[in-house]
């Protein structure tokens, strides 16, 4: 047998064709043209998707009021899939776009969907003036604890010792705890769940798509060609497997407690509802201003 | 909670200062901007660009606008450019350090194709430099600054009365050719006080940006028109637009390849260059005979028109070129003055516009640079003296 003999017999046979997806109730939702995606086998990204178009849909948004912005990165991409007036800008600088799009047309319902390194590294600075003004935003943050598209790097939420392919003798550095962060910048709705949680998920992004003020939503989800390899954490399905072996499920978290939820591998994560407080947003006391600057107001 | 009104698409009118005004280059150009229907600015502050912040923040709430302070320059030109993707006319104020923040951004602007405008109060660099004192050294920077191949609309108003007007233009050029334009004061224009004549609402003509005819199962973000402009929707008009700063097809979708690259980026290019009517925008004065032009711009350009003065009144055949429209540089129109043996490129530089206009006349004039380093403002005589200054005198 000649060498490109021996491959071709080690090459395993064609799969069997698979049947043309049907329809499905979200086509009309999704820019169905643009897929396939590119997201990995076992990449959390597109379940937190899902959950957004549900959310919507829930929520009774007027397709034509839905935008979504975003800025680089995996979870970015979402922008290319979702049936909405959709922006993908630069890097990190999802939410100062959004804030000027979103009060210059206060009645868009406006969500930032973008990764941790995104939101977090290059883009903390605007994520917590974003909540210190009560911005009218629902931010969603994809942590998956390391730089997908650029191939697994380590980032501002890499837990402490984890490997990744720029802190290969294990990570140095402490990560931020991203629902603590939020909360003390002045988020005035705060949750963290995994992708696991699908139907809390649903249900978060229903309830607060029709709220104003700014609302965060730490989404956890595996990486598994990166991170949860790297980290041995397995396939994205074992990675579930973890979620589940150790999420710890509070209907509350009290604000002392906020500080105990950091992620560390192989120790419970605590998810749930973190804060939901009433704060004039930026809008409202502008509104004031408005009617001051014309003589109207006190 | 109620839905709050939308006060910025729906703006009050009765709001324009006509009549005769005495005001800074920096207020000037901030009710130049209320004049264009500009309803939206986010700034950071900064000298010697502050004051146009600080006068929108009085005058935007009176009109219903929205001013907002961010929390870097980064954050500003990214909001002006969302405001503007949700049909808002935007702008931001800033000098040197804040504009090398704006570039990341800028180059975002002329990607997704917003229109905005971007005013730069020059100062005196590199980094912090001279913050109250003049410069025209980001000349270069509003040519090339951000990365990638990109051609940029740059004007320079050379007084209080031209930033008002230059700023109203700016907005027309921006909206009209769906493209960030560049406004580039300096600290003197910004901060002169001299008459300001603003005219009644309607009299100068504004342009909008241009909208899609088509029902928005057929429309495409990035499909141009004849005029290389692609019509413009807004977020919230039903027409579920991609926008991208990524290489993308006329449906806003991600083409990375040579063949998106190739059908995008020079288009980006000719869709300004074929449109020079637009933007372009050139002074001349006692021209027609001259064999001595200087070209000067901004504040230099006063003092390059005494230089002018002083010139003729000894007998030299001088005349100035002032480049309203610094880019893309009115090249034909200076070329027109074919008699031209020397021309004298002054700028508060250390030579910058004097290379592009090298390079277009340095074939048949002897092209000459007069500048500094900034902090000052070029005296006529010394503007004078390189126009008589022997060939072989030059450094």
């Amino acid at each position: 047998m000649t060498a490109n003999g021996a491959i071709a017999a080690a090459i395993p046979p064609a799969a069997p064709a698979v049947a043309p997806a049907g329809p499905h109730p979200y086509d009309h939702l999704l820019r169905r043209e643009a897929l396939p995606h590119i997201w990995c086998p076992g990449c959390g990204i597109g379940t937190a998707l899902g959950a957004l178009v549900y959310g919507f849909e829930q929520a009774a948004v007027p397709r034509e009021k839905r935008v979504v912005v975003s800025g680089i990165g995996c979870s970015s991409r979402v922008v290319f899939y979702i049936r909405t007036d959709a922006y993908h800008t630069t890097h990190g600088r999802a939410i100062p776009f959004a804030t000027g799009l979103k009060l210059s047309n206060p009645g868009l319902n406006v969500v930032v969907f973008a990764g941790d390194g995104d939101l977090f590294a290059i883009g903390g600075n605007h994520f917590i003036h974003a909540a210190r003004r009560n911005m009218d935003l629902l931010v969603v943050c994809i942590n998956n604890f390391n730089y997908g598209m650029t191939g697994g790097q380590g980032g501002p939420t890499t837990p402490p010792g984890a490997l990744s392919t720029t802190t290969p003798y294990g990570n140095a550095e402490f990560p931020f705890n991203l629902p603590d962060l939020a909360a003390a910048a002045g988020a005035t709705y705060v949750a963290r769940w995994t992708t696991l949680d699908v139907r809390r998920l649903r249900t978060t992004f229903a309830e607060v798509l029709g709220r104003h003020g700014f609302r965060f939503v730490e989404v956890l989800a595996p990486c598994p060609v990166s991170f949860g390899k790297t980290n041995k954490i397995g396939s994205g399905a074992e990675e579930m497997e973890y979620y589940r072996g150790l999420e710890v499920l509070k209907s509350r978290v009290e604000s002392k407690e906020v500080a105990a939820t950091d992620i560390v591998l192989g120790k419970p994560i605590v998810v749930g509802t973190f804060v939901d407080r009433a704060r004039e947003t930026f809008r409202d006391r502008y509104v004031r201003v408005v009617a001051k600057a014309r003589g109207a107001g006190p | 909670m109620t839905e709050v009104q939308n006060l910025i698409l729906a703006p009050v009118w009765d709001h324009v200062r006509t009549g005769i005004n005495f005001l800074s280059g920096d207020h000037a150009c901030a009710e130049g901007a209320v004049y264009a229907g500009c309803r939206f600015f986010a700034g950071y502050p900064i000298t010697p660009a502050t004051e146009i912040a600080e006068h929108l923040s009085e005058r935007l709430p009176e009109l219903g606008g929205q001013y907002i302070q961010m929390e870097d320059e980064i954050a500003s030109m990214a909001a002006i450019l969302g405001a503007s993707a949700a049909g808002a006319k935007s702008m931001t104020a800033t000098s040197g350090p804040g504009f090398s923040l704006m570039m990341e951004n800028l180059g975002l602007g002329y990607m997704m194709e917003v229109p905005t405008v971007v005013v730069n109060v020059q100062r005196g660099g590199p980094s912090t430099g001279l913050p109250t004192t003049v410069g025209q050294q980001d000349m270069m920077q509003a040519r090339f600054g951000t990365h990638g191949d990109f051609t940029s609309i740059a004007l320079s108003p050379q007084s209080p009365q031209e930033a008002f007007d230059l700023t109203v233009h700016s907005f027309n050029v921006a909206e009209r050719l769906r493209t960030p334009v560049l406004l580039m004061m300096d600290e003197v224009v910004g901060h002169m006080h001299e008459r300001v004549v603003i005219p009644p609402p309607g009299e100068l003509p504004l342009v909008g940006r241009p909208k899609p005819t088509v029902p928005p199962e057929e429309y495409r973000p990035y499909r141009p028109g004849p005029d290389l402009v692609p019509p413009m929707a807004s977020a919230g008009e039903g027409y579920s637009v991609l926008f991208t700063g990524l290489t993308h097809d006329e449906t806003g979708r991600a083409v990375t390849t040579y063949e998106g690259q190739k059908a995008l980026v020079p288009r980006l290019r000719e869709k300004i260059l074929r449109n020079r009517e637009v933007y372009e925008r050139v002074g001349l004065y006692r021209t027609e005979d001259a064999t001595t032009l200087v070209v000067a711009y901004g504040i230099t350009a006063r003092s390059a028109r005494r230089a002018v003065d002083l010139g003729r009144s000894k007998g030299l055949a001088v005349g100035l070129f002032r480049p309203i429209t610094v880019w893309p540089f009115p090249a034909e129109r200076l070329t027109s003055h074919r008699n031209v043996a020397r021309i004298v490129v002054a700028e508060v530089n250390l030579g910058q516009v004097s290379l592009e206009v090298e390079r277009i006349a340095g074939a048949y004039a002897d092209v000459v640079h007069v500048g500094s380093a900034g902090g000052n403002v070029l005296a006529p005589e010394t503007i004078l003296e390189a126009c008589t200054s022997p060939p072989e005198a030059r450094p």
